[in-house]
């Protein structure tokens, strides 16, 4: 291997470290697979800007040594949208929780993969508001207890793979914190498809959703990312079709970037102006 | 062990939390807990350098070398 081995302290502010996710928050293990892929990539430091909104996920925006921006709950697409249309070279990377994403946030995403913007959104869906409390979320799904439920929800939750795939979005994956190598893969392909890219990553919150719903500590919640999950058409879905699919659901190249289609119309715009 | 390669295992104590995760996934059952209850390699000669404890180490607290040279 001619590149430099990998080492996150190259990627990180260390300054704000120990990070204030709790012990065993499955965040941390998001954050290394983010830092692995921009390493593999051999992208440069400079190129990146991460943008995230609120809860514990859009920390990631604080520890990493990349342009970032800590914006408004939900909003972290838009402020990404426009830092990208003004400065199309850069890498949009938004990590986002489940409920920044989709429930605050839930119009700024569909609206953003029917654009097609390129934009890397790594959604780290951990069922739950951890940061403000145990509220449960879109994602909780129904008869799971939260602080907010305490005798079990009756919301229904969204397939994050299903919404992505209906807005538009061309790239459309997921993963868990179990299969980081996987996961870090899939942030790599995510990253380096031009257009919206939508990586779903399970990961676990001990303190609220696995206290709440007695699924044991984080040890525990990620040996069930290993048995609950399998890889996309496996076999074992004949016998369990419960069993959620990892991998990669959809990757379409044909839909114009929308930067790109932007400089087209102000091309046209232009013509016989000058 | 990997072969004619030593492996240090740089755990930073103020940065680890204590989950336990590295302990519980390595297939060689090099790590443990210390009295301070934070990770610790108790046996890094049995160490093979998969990195799954500094994959998945959500404190970013492990640091595997390897290091050419033979062990005796």
């Amino acid at each position: 291997m001619t590149k430099q081995a990998f080492n996150f302290k190259d990627y990180i502010r260390p300054r704000f470290f120990p990070h204030i996710w709790c012990p065993g928050c499955g965040h941390g293990i998001v954050l290394g697979s983010l830092l692995r892929a921009v390493h593999e990539l051999g992208l440069n430091k400079n190129e990146i800007v991460i943008t995230s909104g609120i809860g514990c996920s859009s920390r990631i925006s604080g520890y990493v040594d990349f342009h970032s921006l800590h914006t408004i709950h939900g909003r972290a697409l838009s402020f990404a949208t426009g830092v990208k249309l003004s400065k199309p070279s850069l890498k949009a990377i938004v990590p986002m929780g489940d409920g920044d994403a989709l429930a605050i946030g839930g119009n700024h995403f569909i609206h953003a993969a029917r654009r097609n913007i390129d934009i890397t959104a790594i959604v780290m869906n951990n069922r739950i508001y951890g940061m403000t409390g145990g509220q449960f979320s879109p994602l909780s799904g129904s008869g799971k207890k939260a602080t907010t439920a305490p005798y079990s929800t009756i919301d229904r939750s969204f397939d994050v793979v299903e919404l992505a795939k209906s807005a538009g979005a061309t790239f459309v994956a997921r993963s868990t914190v179990y299969h980081a190598n996987e996961c870090k893969d899939l942030i790599k392909k995510g990253i380096s498809h031009k257009g919206f890219s939508v990586v779903e990553i399970l990961t676990q919150c001990p303190t609220y959703y696995g206290r709440k719903n007695k699924e044991g500590d984080a040890i525990q919640m990620m040996e069930s990312y290993k048995t609950n999950t399998v890889k996309i058409g496996s076999k074992k879905l004949e016998k369990n079709p419960n069993l959620i699919q990892r991998g990669v659901f959809v990757e379409n190249t044909d839909i114009p970037e929308y930067c790109e289609a932007y400089d087209k119309i102000i091309e046209t715009a232009m013509k016989g102006k000058a | 062990m990997g072969k004619g390669k030593t492996v240090k295992h740089l755990i930073d104590k103020e940065w680890c939390k204590g989950c336990g995760i590295c302990i519980h996934f390595c297939p060689k059952n090099v790590l443990e807990f210390n009295k301070q209850g934070k990770a610790k390699a108790a046996r890094p000669e049995d160490c093979i350098a998969c990195k799954l404890c500094e994959l998945r180490c959500p404190d970013l607290a492990i640091q595997i070398i390897e290091e050419p040279g033979s062990r005796k």
